[in-house]
């Protein structure tokens, strides 16, 4: 894994300075401490520094064909590069290395930017095509791997995180009230967003072309839902889906180093360890998290696995105090508010994995989206059943099976129901399966400041995300939308940033998510949704797969979502709240309403338990308070100890 | 009984509005406006037998009884005249 960083002038003049981008590698040096390189002409920089793992030797980048006309820097993995090779031999092509980095050059030269569609990983790359005097970026499918990209002094800047942008003098450093607005929606900013002004994410599956004539941005892979009805044989579909997910298993274990696993105690995490385990790594090693707070630990269940599996596990305390001590580090790294405090146990977990000598981890991420696992997906198909006879008392009592924790006094039932009713009468809203989870969300808004609101004007985000809906959307069946709307913005926005991509590789550590394998998720899209959710029996076909590998206790217990503590995590540390949450800093910021936030405070300290709307609150308002200090107000990294590329290849005249 | 809507009123002010008192009128319905979700019950009724000499039963916790201020009201009227005779 590593990170990649460029500069291409637009007006055909040459970058004029290039002195910032040793600057921007080393603010992502975490991405990649190994050995890092540069590539510059009279029109592009592009410099790279690498974490190594596959071709630990030859891999140095920039990498390029073989008549130097094409040069590429690049950020992750491709699983079938192996394959790929052997084809491009056949082709012709010679190698120099034996990177994957590689094949993605010959490919191109193959294929042109169609040898998109033959990549099966996890990537961010840029390449520069000298004869053309184009640029030309990518980023996978579902968006594991990160690419913002940014115009200043026409001038086109990417990295691999918005910190090196940042960096670039004379960038203006702001925050956009529409993206604040969204994460107080949307739980995460919405598709090409980030929460600075003027600086972009190139979307999952899409490529961008840079060159004098500007830049253009297209598509090249969709979730492929439709409303064609795909008739699958289960035990057909099952023994197709198991076999996939071994061999997404199988090319993600491609690696010269270690690899290791995630273990959570949920049903992805065991089942993914299973197959390692049993199949290609007898002395595995996993690496879990555990919790002070009971509520949130899943200590009981992971043991089970351990002790069934007999693997070589490692597990990361973590207390209250963990929380508050590491949400402002954490927050350099995600570069984004959140609503959860979840990503700071995931930081910490990748620094066990680093410090125990391993770069590589499979996790079970992907799980839930693609194979209907969420209880919104449940929630959404009692709704829709109940939006039938919207006058029903018994429908919606299904409800309390679903949230047992929520519905344990049943005196409350009744004022429930009416929360869960809401927009009951319009099953054909296409946000209808997340309207509940973004209008409670909203209700956060309360707390932004009157300028907040004036900047925002009548911004709404859903008039936004509205506009960017496939084509056929509404003809889709109800779990179709609902797994759309919960992949294509907290999937990727969230899970894989905040909780990805950004935890794991503060610490130097890669995520590989064989879940997310494209092969599986084409063929889940269109399976019948009662194969995925059967009742109210979610991931039925993850949960046929994995019935021999994976003890039955697992299999049926409920689903646990994976939180970390908020407001026990944050309160244990005053200072925090004291310094963020201040009349000086609030003003400063001028972002949030200093009186509504003293209420909340008080509330907080006032009572024992805490709604999910003040926690959400908490975190959601000091979260932006840190960002806000750290990249707009107080942005001064240290460069003390940056170091000058190991390989140049400048090729100016 | 203007008082107990007020300490009600003040009560879901502060700590579901945050001082947002505009937003909040006698018949603003909690649930469907979103003033008050699931958790928030909790908290109201606690608040109530708290405040006031009175015990929620399990039949009287229903939407008509604690949806809005006017209903609040009426429902701690009829409640506390109940007990005192």
């Amino acid at each position: 894994m590593c990170a990649i960083a460029g500069i291409l002038s637009l007006t055909g003049r040459g970058p004029q300075d290039i002195s910032f981008l040793g600057k921007m590698v080393h603010l992502q040096q975490h991405r990649g401490p190994d050995e890092s390189g540069l590539y510059i002409d009279n029109n592009i920089a592009l410099a790279q520094s690498r974490l190594s793992i596959i071709d630990l030797s030859s891999g140095i980048q920039p990498i390029h064909n073989e008549d130097k006309s094409l040069w590429i820097i690049f950020n992750g993995e491709i699983f079938n590069y192996h394959e790929l090779r052997h084809y491009l031999i056949q082709k012709g092509h010679t190698f120099y290395t034996h990177s994957d980095t590689e094949v993605i050059i010959h490919l191109y030269e193959e294929e042109g930017i169609n040898c998109l569609q033959k990549l099966n990983g996890q990537f961010a790359f840029a390449m520069w095509d000298n004869k053309k005097q184009s640029l030309f970026i990518a980023r996978d499918r579902v968006g594991i791997r990160p690419l913002f990209y940014a115009l200043h002094n026409e001038q086109f800047i990417f990295s691999s995180e918005i910190k090196a942008i940042l960096s670039v003098p004379g960038f203006p450093r702001e925050i956009n009230y529409q993206s604040l607005d969204q994460v107080f929606t949307f739980w995460t900013t919405l598709k090409g967003r980030t929460i600075f002004n003027g600086i972009y994410e190139l979307p999952p599956g899409h490529f961008l072309i840079a060159n004098g004539g500007g830049i253009k941005i297209n598509k090249f892979w969709q979730l492929p839902f439709s409303s064609q009805k795909v008739f699958h044989h289960r035990e057909k579909l099952v023994n197709d889906v198991r076999e996939l997910i071994y061999d997404a298993v199988k090319i993600r274990l491609r690696a010269d180093v270690p690899v290791g696993c995630y273990l959570s105690g949920g049903l992805d995490s065991s089942g993914i360890t299973s197959i390692v385990k049993r199949n290609f790594n007898n002395k595995l090693k996993s690496f879990g998290i555990r919790f002070e707070e009971q509520d949130f630990d899943e200590g009981d269940f992971q043991q089970e696995m351990v002790n069934y599996l007999g693997v070589d596990h490692s597990e990361l305390f973590i207390k209250n105090s963990d929380i508050a001590g590491h949400i402002e580090k954490m927050l350099w790294f995600t570069e984004k508010p959140l609503l959860r405090t979840a990503p700071v146990p995931l930081y910490l977990l990748s620094r066990l994995v680093h410090q125990s000598g391993y770069k590589v981890v499979l996790t079970g991420e992907g799980g839930d989206e693609i194979f209907g696992g969420y209880n919104i997906y449940k929630e959404t198909k009692i709704r829709n059943f109940w939006s039938k006879y919207p006058d029903s008392k018994i429908r919606p009592l299904l409800l309390a099976k679903l949230y047992p924790y929520i519905f344990k006094d049943n005196r409350l039932n009744d004022s429930l129901m009416e929360f869960f009713k809401y927009g009951i009468e319009d099953p054909a809203n296409p946000f209808f399966s997340h309207i509940i989870r973004w209008n409670n969300t909203s209700k956060l808004k309360t707390f932004f400041s009157i300028e907040t609101r004036e900047n925002l004007n009548s911004y709404n985000g859903m008039d936004e995300l509205l506009k960017d809906l496939p084509a056929d959307f509404d003809s889709w069946n109800y779990l179709a939308k609902a797994q759309y709307l919960e992949i294509t913005i907290f999937l990727s926005n969230y899970l894989l940033s905040s909780q990805g991509d950004r935890a794991a590789m503060a610490n130097s550590v890669e995520m590989r998510m064989p879940f997310l394998d494209y092969r599986i998720i084409e063929l889940m899209c269109n399976v019948d949704p009662e194969l995925k959710l059967n009742g109210l029996n979610e991931k039925f076909i993850l949960k046929k797969i994995f019935f021999d590998s994976v003890p039955q206790r697992i299999i049926k217990r409920d689903k646990h979502p994976y939180r970390a503590p908020i407001k026990q995590g944050i309160l244990v540390n005053k200072k925090l709240t004291e310094k963020y949450l201040s009349l000086e800093s609030l003003k400063e910021s001028g972002l949030f309403d200093h009186g509504k936030v003293t209420l909340l405070m008080n509330k907080l300290n006032k009572y024992e338990k805490a709604g999910e709307i003040d926690n959400m609150a908490l975190i959601g308002i000091l979260s932006t308070q840190i960002i806000y200090d750290k990249f707009i107000k107080e942005f001064s990294p240290d460069y003390s100890a940056m170091k000058t590329f190991d390989i140049i290849f400048d090729m100016r005249t | 009984m203007n008082d107990h809507k007020e300490l009600v009123k003040n009560f879901i002010v502060e700590n579901f509005l945050f001082g947002e008192e505009r937003k909040l009128n006698d018949d603003t319905d909690f649930f469907s406006s979103g003033i008050i979700d699931s958790t928030g019950i909790v908290e109201l009724v606690g608040f109530i037998e708290s405040s006031l000499p009175v015990k929620v039963n399990d039949h009287e916790l229903i939407v008509k009884n604690f949806s809005s201020l006017s209903n609040i009201t009426a429902y701690l009227k009829l409640k506390l005249n109940s007990q005192s005779n």
